[in-house]
């Protein structure tokens, strides 16, 4: 009897092999078998940030240390996605019922990821809401919704303007004394621009990137500074097109469009032309200070507070936050290692070391107000800028910069009148918040 | 009820062939059938889940369409560039490669795998490479330029030039594979056919015009089918060639698969987004089908 052996095989084949199709998805931490030795019993966390260099060395760093404190507790560090697919990464893993049981995200997608249920609260006992207020940044409020904690940090940051000494000694100018106001600032970077006999850029005087971090220049900083406000007071409503918001728009883009200090489209961006010493001035966080301590470390540079317009000093206060995922919080066991974690993390030790690796300021007050950051003649101006700090409540960060990125080319590549753009701008970023609201 | 041998060989032959059927119809059909299911439902990628709203998104595609700006309507008409530039672009390219190629014969197979490169690396790898060559001031392209002082040109930062520029890198991609399949079409024509209109006093243009042309015509089909498909799912150098990988400058480089993902994995709406692919699904479908109906011909000698 033959027949009935080799279609029993051919069956066998077929049952087998959808088996395996089904358990392609790798099998997560929880399907990890229960160590036969006993107690401790290990718990193994998978813990996901994006691919930054300096945040890399300083969280394995913190693992390292936090594992030795946790024997029973392994960290699975996974950087390896860069910034650019670092979300779509994440939601893609969830239906694949993979992915990070803690992971870091910036304060500003919160809003996206709690509408999805993606993150689950922070269990009041481990971090309770008083100590919060307390002991963190006021900036860290913005983590709570509705009195909830869902996330917190490690570290804050506040924008500054980077300088280069050197281009702008060779430009005449004193490089101690870099721009302190807006009217400085354009003059000074017209000065330090060099074009070639072709037009080409030698040297950028400053660079407007709204891709960057010009985004919430603009919103935060600028738009405050020729007296208007970004947003209503209910945040419900933008209002960085009213008549200020188009004073601070034209000054945005005036550098490009009269001054001609400079093009975003030049040396891969704004950063890299700092980084690669052709760019003059260059607004930018506090954990830029650890990308040149990596890859540029013979940079000539200094950091000042950003200038001021009008006598008003502002600046953009974001973070980077963890949270516990749908996953992390699936089982007992691993939920109590993911808090440990967190608390570990956002420890004031763990601050020290971060605004050591990174150059990002601890979260925690404590650790913030150490008197030799603030005379760090190059943190300083961050940690100071942390005092006037403002934040914005993003419903879609990505998506409220698109509609700025579009604004500035449509003026720039398109020719659109400019407070036109403006009004598109505001048009698009209002149906985002309008929807979210109205949910 | 036994076998002969004849029949168990036959009988094995479908069992290992059966290891890619199961593989495709588990990794392809499956996913396919159920985004039709997904198109149905207001399902959030991170959910994973969603409940049922029949055609809304299919409504909501058809409501965009319209809007001003429209991220869906800037998708469909550059995909449209995409094939009207890049298809005839490709086609007649890659004919002229191959008569060439056939007539060579010192260093012919160096020609074909210089051709045939591009077609075997990473589209991301291709699309790094000619980011550079198209970096204005300081790119090679630039630098060609200013040498021979024409001026520079914005290529990809433009909103105008951003599509022409992804199209002849998509083109240079994918070329080598015509080339060969045209070079094996060419092949195939019988040498007789040649001689007998040279006999009769045919030449050069009239050769390709009446034998080489007509007898390639199956061949022309096929390519043609095949390059349009790939064009209407361009991808992954578009997201890799225009800034942040949205589709700009100001969307001139979107198309619908571009925005099929950005929908489903940064808006996170994964049921507009399968619905948007059921509608590119069926405008595949209707093209080809057309395609093959027109471009069809028989020619008999």
């Amino acid at each position: 009897m033959k027949t009935p052996r080799l279609l029993w095989i051919l069956g066998c084949l077929l049952v087998a092999l959808s088996g395996l199709v089904a358990c392609v998805a790798p099998t997560t931490p929880d399907a990890a078998e229960p160590m036969a030795e006993a107690e401790p019993e290990m718990v193994e966390i998978e813990y996901w940030q994006y691919n930054f260099e300096a945040r890399v060395l300083a969280m394995d760093r913190l693992i390292e240390m936090f594992e030795a404190e946790n024997p029973n507790i392994k960290v699975v560090h996974n950087s390896d996605v860069p910034y650019a697919e670092y979300r779509d990464k994440i939601a893609a893993s969830v239906p694949a019922g993979v992915g990070p049981d803690v992971a870091t995200l910036f304060y500003g997608w919160q809003t996206v990821w709690l509408d999805a249920d993606y993150l689950v609260p922070l269990p009041e006992d481990a971090f309770p809401t008083a100590m919060i207020d307390d002991e963190f940044s006021p900036l860290v409020q913005a983590s709570f919704v509705d009195g909830t904690l869902y996330t917190i940090p490690t570290a804050v940051r506040a924008l500054a303007m980077f300088y280069n000494k050197d281009l702008m000694a060779n430009a005449g100018l004193d490089p101690e004394s870099p721009p302190t106001t807006l009217d400085e600032l354009a003059s000074q970077a017209a000065a330090c621009t060099v074009r070639a006999d072709n037009g080409d850029y030698e040297v950028q005087g400053f660079v407007v990137d709204l891709a960057a971090q010009d985004h919430h220049w603009f919103r935060e900083v600028l738009v405050r500074q020729f007296g208007g406000e970004p947003f209503s007071a209910d945040g419900q409503s933008v209002t960085w097109n009213s008549e200020a918001g188009q004073q601070a728009w034209d000054y945005l883009l005036k550098f490009k469009t009269e001054l001609e200090t400079g093009d975003r489209d030049l040396f891969d961006g704004s950063t890299q032309a700092f980084l690669a010493g052709r760019a003059c001035f260059h607004i930018d966080g506090s954990f830029r200070l650890g990308t040149i301590a990596n890859n540029a470390p013979d940079l000539n540079f200094g950091v000042v507070e950003l200038p001021s317009h009008n006598g008003v000093q502002s600046t953009f206060g974001s973070y980077w936050t963890h949270g516990i995922t749908q996953k992390g919080a699936s089982d007992p066991a691993r939920l109590d290692a993911a808090v440990k974690f967190l608390q570990f993390v956002t420890s004031d030790e763990a601050g020290s070391i971060w605004v050591d690796m990174v150059g990002e300021l601890p979260a925690r007050l404590n650790a913030g107000s150490d008197p030799d950051l603030l005379a760090d003649p190059k943190l300083g101006a961050f940690a100071a800028g942390l005092a006037y700090a403002q934040a914005t409540f993003f419903v879609n960060e990505s998506d409220q910069r698109q509609a700025l990125i579009d604004a500035y080319d449509m003026v720039v590549l398109g020719g659109e009148d400019q407070n036109a753009a403006l009004d598109i701008a505001a048009e698009t970023v209002q149906d985002i918040l309008d929807a979210h609201y109205s949910q | 009820m036994r076998l002969t041998l004849r029949q168990r060989q036959v009988l094995w032959a479908y069992a290992f062939l059966s290891v890619a059927l199961v593989f495709f119809v588990i990794i392809r059909w499956y996913p396919a059938l159920l985004s039709f299911n997904i198109a149905m439902r207001d399902w959030n990628t991170f959910k994973g889940s969603g409940p049922w709203v029949g055609l809304e998104n299919y409504a909501a595609i058809w409501d965009d369409m319209w809007k001003p700006r429209s991220d869906v309507r800037a998708a469909f008409t550059n995909t449209l560039g995409y094939v009207l530039y890049g298809v005839p672009a490709q086609m007649v390219l890659a004919l002229a490669v191959a008569l060439l190629l056939d007539r060579i014969r010192v260093l012919s197979t160096l020609f074909r795998v210089a051709y045939f490169a591009p077609y075997v690396t990473s589209a991301v790898a291709v699309a790094f490479v000619w980011n550079w060559l198209y970096l204005p001031q300081t790119g090679l392209l630039a630098q060609v330029f200013d040498i021979l002082r024409i001026p520079e040109q914005p290529f990809t930062k433009s909103p105008d030039q951003a599509l022409a520029s992804i199209v002849a890198v998509a083109v240079w991609q994918t070329l080598g594979y015509s080339v060969i399949i045209y070079l094996a079409g060419i092949k195939q024509i019988p040498a007789t056919y040649y001689e007998a209109a040279r006999i009769d006093g045919a030449a050069g243009a009239r050769l390709f015009r009446h034998i080489t042309l007509p007898l390639l015509n199956p061949v022309i089909v096929y390519l043609t089918v095949l390059s349009t498909i790939s064009f209407l799912r361009l991808f992954a150098l578009v997201q890799n060639m225009s800034p942040q990988g949205t589709g700009g400058p100001l969307k001139s480089t979107t198309t619908v698969v571009l925005e099929v993902y950005r929908k489903g994995f940064s808006s996170y709406d994964m049921g507009y987004a399968a619905a948007l692919t059921v509608v590119l699904f069926f405008v595949i479908l209707l093209i080809t089908v057309v395609q093959l109906r027109f471009l069809t011909r028989r020619f008999e000698y």
